[in-house]
């Protein structure tokens, strides 16, 4: 299984989601310059926090009509996983590949901690190595990750299980229904605020996030082998 | 290149607003830019002729104190700046030390205090921007920020204004390009209410092959400008560093610069590469005095001269006069020198980061700085006359008044009777000693994956990629010791950052510092900074950790002088990733151990502030040799795997020491001790060169004779339990209390304060 | 400021000015709006019922007349410029720089 990571002028989390993959999978991450216009040789993509062209704009907004951000689209659309931690979740939202929009947070500031989050959805490529419920520790560290949906779009995300992960106890940015990730109707594109690649050694503070590394790893190898 | 032109076809005045030569000497212009008389005719005999208006902006941010040092040189001199260890002193960008398998740590701290007295938010900003490029212009990947910060009292509306703003700019920077901020510290004084400082340091790594200068050597060479464009933005920033704020501050603000922490992103990456492809032959920040600073310093240390077309300067204004392209302070900003004919190979770089350059000039032999602007000559200036051979002023202090009146103050006296429970619950309130987690969860301080112990323990720590090993750092002053007495002050700042990085299980290496002072015209000034070089120059020597790279901040002086506030980065090496220890009580049933001995030392202290409102007596003395042995004793019990935990004594003395240990986990301690001291000296003197320590019990007696054997006061004074914090003095039991209720206290300080100016 | 040059610069183009207006939708918090709301009324100014915080955008474009002006720079806005889930647009167009 292999693993791009597209960097947008501005990414700043590129090598850490590929350290993460390497140091937890012992798979391969490419880095892949935002002006490549094929994905072809991955079967993964990892989009990665930072501040693409310095958030200006809007959070996202000005990276997703970057070149390789239509490879991202085809990925998808092939049922590749796409995972976007941070920018990356505001990417996919920009580019219209997870619904909703990015808000600045309520209390108007960056906020950096490690925050509980509950698992909502374990049966998902990204999820399956939690349990339903379990509650985890995931470092956040943004100043837009208060996720905004209508009502009629939020009734679906919880009918149809596509909020993975939400906010236990505090919410630290003011998002509709505590969100914290959430995926395509497909299941196949994760969009998620907190960062899994910090949290992969006991020394970071927690390593709850290795298993959303291993979750994909699962998925994929159950629908083409162990390869 | 142009055929060699005469000195007397430089332009008289670039335009014709500009003052003629004669003008500016007859109506003494030159003192508008912070320039005495007796420099003008220095310039005067050094260029052999009168300045113009440009050659003079030159030469004024070049001898201000900011570019120069001209009033701190001569005591910079006292530091100890060698050491096996030291690849890189004072002098370039940033410091570098060896930490062995052929990698450096370099690392710089600046100040950048007027600007942030104005705009706090932009100038904390450009701060962090600037120190961050002295690093990375020394080849080195910035892998860490920290930050030193001094604020007035929070009840002023004003002051909460600076501190959010400040915190907020020096998290956007930070935050935006990606590099942690994994410590610092914040004190709030009276004396800052008008002037409020911000220290930022970088701390960076690079294998020592890959070491930079900036350098401009081999004549023809192209002079690469690199990065934002030019505006008039922060013209005399230098100087405005070096002057006195007064009423008119606020007036100055078009002096400020805006940074944009998305191009210097880029920058960063972009320059590393060129570091990887080693087609650099010198490299410098655009940092203060811009254009003007870096290609002289580099021209200087190059032995060069050097030869700049202002008409290829990037520029995002129309009408920029030679006077204002130099001496802009527009961010984002590099300087390259390159070998003739490699410029394909950096543009190839710069364009893949989409980030413009220009070649703005040649390297030449004949030690001139000429300035070309629309095919004019508008400055020919020996080089070295603007950086080599800068006046120096030599001054001698005075001794004040308010320290010997000092010496018969005893405030162990009068602090004795107070409640010690009541006195640890508002020590712990005062943002002095309260939680700083406001602050700190506004940076990002765990991008990179590489932070081991986040803000809020002793010492932060940061693993190195690929290497058993991490880095310890921390950034220290105490200035109301400094104050009272600044020989013991400045030696207390460099052993408490010592022992910080000791407690987190780190051999100290070395230190860059930043001197926060008023105005060294000022007798009384003068003395504190003397003073606090030499205290820090011994503490220094003693502790084998050299001084490689700092920053002079003088003049602050807006309604009051400041505390002096020499403020001291240290940076030391963890050995073995197992060794990092942090300061949270870990295991209920481990051991507790007092190392060091506790005096009757309350002078500057944290109980005396809260509960008399004052700072007067004598602080702590230190012993530079007992320090010492304490260092070496706790690495030598951390090394052998024998510390659950380790805090130092600082702030608050032993009762805060106690209570922060048992905030992490929530884990109490049950402490029973006796002291020839009242329980509130005991509980709050704080004395140096003590550390408190847990213990697992199976190591508790080999740790004690290890430590004894090591010639380390060691006092067996309880254990972890439970949750609470139970303390018994001399038989008396002088505290009780749930751990919960304490961390609330101390939790609450600072979001309760600043939520005085929020909406709620 | 972008310096324009002036007057078109090819036949039969004018240049126009367009200030787009961009702004969270009526339904949507405005957290900064909320914030600045409330230190108005603790500055004194109690009238004050809601504030709404936005952007100012200002496009200068040539195009061959007023309506394919104010065409692209609907499409623009559409496209990039506003974030159709939660924000709102307006803009002026005027002749010349």
């Amino acid at each position: 299984m292999r693993f791009a990571v597209p960097v947008f002028p501005g990414s700043n989390c590129d090598q850490d989601c590929a350290k993460a993959v390497r140091e937890v999978l012992e798979r391969p991450a490419d880095l892949v310059w935002y002006t490549e216009d094929s994905l072809d040789n991955y079967d993964a993509i990892i989009l990665p926090g930072g501040f693409s062209y310095g958030d200006y704009l809007r959070t996202g907004a000005l990276a997703r009509f970057s070149p390789v951000m239509e490879a991202v689209a085809e990925a998808a659309e092939k049922g590749k996983l796409v995972l976007g931690i941070c920018n990356g979740f505001q990417v996919l939202l920009e580019a219209g590949l997870l619904p909703g929009a990015m808000r600045v947070n309520d209390h108007l500031q960056f906020r950096c901690s490690i925050q509980t989050l509950q698992v909502e959805n374990n049966s998902l490529p990204f999820t399956a190595c939690y349990k339903q419920g379990e509650i985890i520790r995931l470092p956040i560290a943004h100043g837009e990750g208060n996720y905004y949906c209508d009502d009629q779009t939020l009734q679906e995300l919880e009918d149809r299980g596509q909020i993975a992960f939400r906010y236990h106890g505090e919410n630290p940015n003011g998002s509709v229904a505590g969100i914290a990730g959430i995926v395509n109707r497909r299941g196949n594109v994760l969009g998620l605020m907190p960062h899994p690649e910090r949290a992969i050694h006991d020394w970071m503070g927690s390593r709850d996030g290795a298993r959303l590394f291993r979750s994909m790893l699962q998925y994929w190898e159950g629908m083409y082998g162990a390869a | 290149m142009q055929p060699e032109q005469k000195t007397d076809s430089v332009m008289q005045r670039a335009s014709e607003k500009e003052p003629t030569p004669e003008m500016i000497r007859d109506q003494e212009l030159f003192r508008e830019v912070g320039l005495s008389l007796e420099e003008f005719k220095m310039i005067t005999h050094y260029l052999g002729r009168l300045p113009n208006w440009t050659e003079l902006g030159i030469y004024s941010v070049m001898w201000s104190e900011h570019c120069s040092y001209k009033n701190s040189k001569p005591l910079l001199k006292r530091f100890p700046v060698d050491g096996p260890r030291v690849v890189q002193g004072p002098g370039e960008g940033a410091g570098a030390l060896d930490i062995g398998d052929g990698q450096a740590v370099v690392f710089k701290i600046e100040s950048h205090n007027h600007p942030s007295a104005v705009e706090p938010f932009q100038g904390a900003a450009t701060g962090v921007g600037g120190i961050i490029r002295d690093v990375f212009s020394m080849g080195a990947r910035p892998v860490a920020l920290l930050n030193s910060l001094r604020f007035g009292q929070l009840h002023h509306p004003r002051v909460r204004y600076l501190f959010e703003q400040a915190v907020a700019g020096i998290a956007h920077y930070g935050n935006v390009i990606g590099i942690p901020t994994v410590g610092g510290e914040v004190e709030f004084d009276a004396s800052y209410d008008g002037n409020p400082l911000v220290n930022a340091m970088c701390v960076g790594v690079l294998p020592q092959e890959e070491l930079q200068k900036g350098v401009a050597r081999g004549k023809g060479n192209p002079v690469i400008y690199v990065g934002a464009s030019t505006g008039r933005d922060g013209i005399h920033g230098a100087t405005f560093a070096s002057e006195e704020l007064g009423e008119d501050a606020e007036e100055k603000r078009p002096s400020v610069q805006v940074g944009d922490p998305f191009m210097e992103k880029l920058l960063l990456e972009a320059c590393m590469e060129l570091v990887k492809k080693n087609i650099l032959i010198g490299i410098q920040d655009m940092g203060a005095a811009g254009l003007t600073s870096s290609s002289t310093e580099m021209a200087a240390k190059g032995e060069s001269g050097m030869e700049l077309d202002l008409d290829q300067v990037p520029q995002r204004e129309t009408g920029m006069t030679p006077y204002e392209i130099m001496l802009s302070e527009s961010q984002e900003r590099m300087l390259l020198v390159v070998e003739d004919g490699r410029e394909g190979e950096v543009q190839q770089v710069l364009d893949k980061w989409g980030l413009q350059s220009a070649v703005v000039g040649r390297v030449t032999a004949d030690g001139r700085y000429r300035i070309r602007h629309r095919g004019n000559i508008v400055a020919d200036i020996p080089v070295n006359t603007l950086v080599d051979d800068a006046p120096v002023q030599y001054r001698s202090g005075v001794e004040p008044a308010y320290y010997r009146e000092n010496a018969d103050v005893q405030p162990e006296k009068s602090l004795s009777q107070v409640d010690p429970v009541d006195a640890l619950k508002r020590v712990l309130a005062s943002p002095n000693v309260a939680s700083k987690e406001w602050v700190y969860r506004q940076y990002d301080h765990m991008v990179r994956t590489s932070t081991a112990v986040r803000p809020g323990s002793d010492a932060a720590v940061v693993v190195l990629d690929g290497l058993d090993k991490a880095l310890a750092m921390s950034t220290d002053g105490n200035s109301r010791y400094v104050y009272l007495d600044p020989r013991e002050g400045g030696a207390v700042a460099v052993a408490e950052a010592a022992r910080n990085v000791v407690c987190s299980g780190a051999q100290p290496l070395g230190i860059t510092d930043c001197l926060n002072f008023g105005s060294p015209e000022k007798l009384e000034v003068f003395w504190q900074l003397e003073q606090a070089v030499d205290g820090m120059s011994e503490a220094c020597r003693r502790l084998e950790t050299p001084v490689v790279g700092g920053n002079v901040s003088l003049y602050n002086e807006s309604k009051g002088t400041i505390h002096p506030s020499p403020i001291v980065g240290m940076v030391g090496l963890v050995e073995n990733r197992r060794h990092i220890t942090t300061q949270s009580f870990k295991r209920d049933g481990d051991r507790l151990f007092l190392l060091g001995e506790t005096k009757a030392e309350l002078g500057g202290s944290e109980l005396q502030s809260v509960i008399e409102g004052k700072v007067a007596g004598r602080p702590p003395r230190v012993d530079l040799e007992v320090e010492a042995k304490l260092h070496q004793g706790i690495l030598a019990a951390i090394r052998k795997g024998w510390v659950s935990s380790a805090h130092d004594c600082s702030n608050g003395g032993v009762a805060v020491t106690l209570a922060e240990s048992t905030f992490g986990e929530g884990l109490g301690a049950e402490v029973d001790v006796t002291s020839p001291w009242d329980p509130i000296v005991f509980l709050f003197s704080e004395s140096q060169s003590r550390a408190v320590l847990s213990i697992p019990p199976q190591h508790g007696d080999a740790f004690r004779q290890l430590l004894e054997e090591m010639g380390v006061p060691c006092a067996e004074i309880g254990r972890v339990t439970g949750d609470r914090l139970t303390v018994r003095v001399n038989g008396q039991q002088v505290i009780d209390t749930p751990v919960q209720d304490l961390r609330s206290i101390w939790e609450g300080a600072i979001p309760c304060e600043m939520n005085r100016s929020s909406t709620n | 400021m972008p310096t324009m040059k002036s007057g078109p610069v090819w036949e039969g183009k004018t240049v126009y000015k367009a200030t787009i207006t961009v702004r969270l939708k009526e339904s949507v918090l405005d957290p900064q709006g909320s914030a600045v709301q409330g230190s108005l009324h603790s500055l004194g100014y109690e009238e004050v019922r809601q504030v709404r915080i936005g952007k100012t955008m200002e496009v200068w474009l040539e195009t061959a007349d007023f309506q394919e002006a104010s065409d692209r720079v609907d499409a623009m806005c559409r496209k990039l410029l506003a974030n159709p889930v939660i924000e709102d647009y307006e803009f002026r167009l005027e002749k010349g720089a």
